[in-house]
């Protein structure tokens, strides 16, 4: 069965024709030619293929790219601006937060959206008081980054450059 | 994955008509679960009717105290909504248990009470399971049985039931609000999943064509000192060996409310009565809740590997009622 959609991907609009089987993640890859989003597990366990949707950081693999119909998606590609790499990308950089990179693209999205969460005020697991927090510790990060495994076990510098990304002011 | 046709539901009455015509028609909510089954082999329906585009993405204060939350809000929205939060502080717990933050952000408040057990035989469509092919036999009573249950399960399956939102829910006297062919019906959560017995495909009362809409909690005093507690292989993003949400009000040392639910031992959301009603009155104290967690306990069975889940309930319970009881140090 096939089905017809737009979706504006990495600023930029683009239609396809796909069939309903089609997970956004595959649309992504096969469809359009967009690499950055990983196919990990392909079953929601892992987190490379996260992407933000709508502004919102999701695993691709279990969203079917027909009920996306109509959405805005960033990747990983898609948050520099020119030569001008996202400060995620370049606290990743800075510390030498990969051994493989294959999970690299997804932790960036992860991370991203993981701080507009933390704008918006939503407290995690380990929130004392479920209050929104005022700083992140580690623990906090670790908590809000384990839908992201890192086979590589990239863990220690993933945590540092994200903590390095807000001090130099990344969000929040 | 069987090829199916897509749809997107205009209103919800259409929604339910359409999937109640097909026997082979399935509501997609946040498809974490749905779609996962789809690839899996475990679930093949030709028709997907897309619910989340319906007007159930509210959370809504009623007159009367109750909270009305709609069956499309997303558990990340669930668990940080100020009134989630501050009143039923185990509900946002459990759902920031739960999965991860990219699940969390597409997971609906509806899929979630309708996930399936992550038992490793229902998954593996080559193994037999009375679950997923009834009359085939349960893998999991001779097999690999460490996640399984230790109340509640029968010869004919021992899954444990995965959601942590939904023993929440237990605990909390919550209510699911269901729209099907005759009309609207509301069922208690404690009753809305199954125990296995002798038809453990099905794992709620549902019928073929209701659609979730909403779920609503009742205005609830105690549940403001309430607590969700989770055991786990891992710190973060695993399913729970055990789990316990309770809520508890002392007055002059006694215990004047309390609510308890526990997670990952049995194949609904356990709502532990017996362990309430020993509690009620009685000495907020260590060897009450001993006692209580000892009654509710007291019909465990366990399998080949699961019998270290028996003390870790009992031990699980007796430090959730310690850290709420008034003056206790965490």
């Amino acid at each position: 069965m096939k089905a017809s959609i737009t979706l504006r991907v990495d600023g930029e609009q683009r239609s396809l024709r796909i069939d309903t089987r089609t997970t956004l993640l595959d649309a992504l890859r096969e469809h359009l030619g967009i690499t950055s989003a990983k196919k990990g597990c392909d079953h929601g366990q892992c987190g490379a293929c996260t992407v933000l949707l709508d502004g919102r950081r999701v695993t691709t693999c279990l969203s079917l790219a027909v009920a996306c119909d109509g959405a805005t998606v960033t990747t990983a590609q898609g948050l520099a601006r020119g030569d001008e790499l996202h400060p995620i990308q370049q606290a990743f950089l800075d510390h030498d937060a990969l051994q493989c990179g294959y999970c690299t693209p997804g932790q960036i999205c992860s991370a991203v959206g993981m701080l507009e969460e933390v704008k918006a005020g939503h407290p995690s697991f380990v929130t004392e008081g479920l209050t929104a927090p005022d700083e992140l510790s580690d623990e906090e990060i670790r908590e809000r980054m384990s839908g992201n495994l890192c086979r590589c076990g990239a863990y220690v510098n993933i945590v540092a450059a994200i903590r390095e990304a807000i001090g130099k002011g990344a969000t929040p | 994955m069987t090829p199916f046709s897509y749809e997107r539901a205009s209103d919800a009455g259409s929604a339910v008509a359409r999937v109640t015509a097909n026997p082979r028609a399935a509501f997609l909510g946040g498809g974490t679960n749905l779609v996962d089954h789809m690839r899996l082999g475990v679930a093949h329906p030709e028709l997907l009717v897309d619910v989340t585009r319906l007007p159930f993405s509210r959370i809504e204060s009623l007159s009367d105290g109750r909270i009305r939350i709609g069956a499309g809000v997303r558990n990340s929205d669930l668990a940080a909504d100020r009134i989630i939060r501050g009143r039923y502080r185990v509900l946002s717990q459990a759902l920031l248990a739960g999965a991860s933050g990219q699940l969390r952000n597409l997971a609906t408040t509806g899929g979630n009470l309708l996930q399936r057990t992550r038992c490793a035989y229902f998954q593996d469509v080559t193994t037999p399971c009375n679950k997923r092919n009834p009359g085939s036999g349960c893998s999991a009573v001779e097999g690999h049985n460490r996640d399984h249950a230790i109340l509640g399960a029968s010869e004919h399956c021992v899954a444990v039931h995965p959601s942590d939102m939904a023993v929440a829910l237990a605990a909390l006297d919550a209510t699911v609000v269901v729209l099907g062919p005759q009309g609207e019906r509301r069922i208690p959560v404690v009753d809305f999943h199954r125990l296995p017995e002798d038809a453990p495909e099905r794992d709620t009362v549902l019928e073929h064509g209701e659609l979730i809409v909403a779920v609503e909690l009742p205005a609830l005093p105690v549940a403001a000192h309430s607590v969700y507690y989770k055991v786990r292989d891992r710190a973060s993003y695993a399913f729970a060996l055990v789990s316990v949400a309770a809520a508890l009000e002392v007055s002059n040392g006694r215990v004047r409310d309390v609510r308890i639910a526990f997670g990952g031992i049995a194949h609904k959301p356990w709502r532990a009565l017996r362990a309430e009603a020993s509690l009620r009155g009685a000495p907020a104290t260590e060897e009450s809740y001993g006692r209580a967690a000892e009654a509710e306990l007291a019909d465990a069975k366990p399998l080949k590997h699961n019998g270290f889940k028996i003390p870790l309930a009992r031990n699980t319970l007796r430090m959730v009622l310690r850290h709420l009881t008034p003056g206790a140090q965490r």
